[in-house]
């Protein structure tokens, strides 16, 4: 199956981030597509390169972007509701990119499911 | 409409109250640029989503523009098929009349069978 990915929530303060990298890498590891994983709200503070957990900590930016290395996906992080939090292309770790919200749309054409997490 | 069918069937769903949080405020972008890509799409108010579109808010106290006027540029962006949950109405003790746009009131199992055509959905 085709899948879009939407993330609603920041991390850490909301499980819905790790839900989402939980599902995308269970969805890619059992051979289904994912084709953009699109961060929007809250979202956006998913991409920064800024936060620093605890060492005995998941870091969420690091894994989404090793995932993104691994399997070559497509991140969007929504430049509105990124410009609002702070977030730009100094600050978003690698695999992530700036983008409009039109890609959300195009997502929710061209997928079969667009599955969303938050809200 | 007697149009020929467009494009693939997205919703966009008001479920939140506006200002407590951005969800509704960043959903109507969302429905903005949506409508340019010449979808056929519907939007729904459910819920405390309702709230969103109703009329008369003074937001000037809690220091955040009013949107809901905005809700007015849907229909300009082609967004024709709009509605609204009949119970959410009802149980906010909220009519077609206090709302800054009339959607469509339909009951729970016109929402359900809505739904089941969608492609895909957005909730706010």
């Amino acid at each position: 199956m085709k899948f879009g990915v939407l993330i609603l929530e920041g991390p850490y303060q909301h499980e819905s981030s790790d839900s989402a990298y939980h599902f995308t890498k269970a969805a890619l590891e059992k051979g289904h597509e994912v084709l953009r994983v699109f961060f929007y709200q809250d979202g956006v503070i998913n991409s920064t390169k800024l936060m620093e957990p605890q060492a005995d900590d998941r870091h969420i930016q690091r894994q989404w972007s090793e995932l993104q290395e691994k399997y070559d996906l497509d991140y969007v992080v929504c430049v509105a509701a990124a410009k609002r939090r702070g977030i730009n292309d100094d600050v978003i770790g690698p695999g992530f990119k700036i983008g409009g919200l039109g890609m959300l749309t195009e997502v929710a054409i061209e997928a079969d499911r667009v599955v969303q997490f938050g809200a | 409409m007697g149009e020929e069918e467009k494009g693939e069937k997205l919703m966009i769903v008001f479920r939140k109250a506006p200002y407590g949080t951005i969800y509704s405020f960043e959903g109507l972008e969302n429905v903005l640029i949506m409508g340019a890509y010449d979808q056929d799409i519907s939007v729904l108010f459910i819920d405390d989503g309702i709230y969103a579109i109703k009329a008369g808010m003074e937001t000037e106290a809690v220091g955040i523009k009013n949107f809901s006027p905005t809700f007015r540029a849907i229909e300009a962006y082609d967004i024709e098929k709009l509605y609204i949950d009949k119970d959410s109405l009802e149980k906010r003790g909220l009519s077609i009349d206090d709302l800054v746009i009339q959607p469509k009131v339909i009951d729970a199992e016109q929402v359900e069978s809505l739904m089941e055509e969608q492609k895909n959905f957005f909730m706010f």
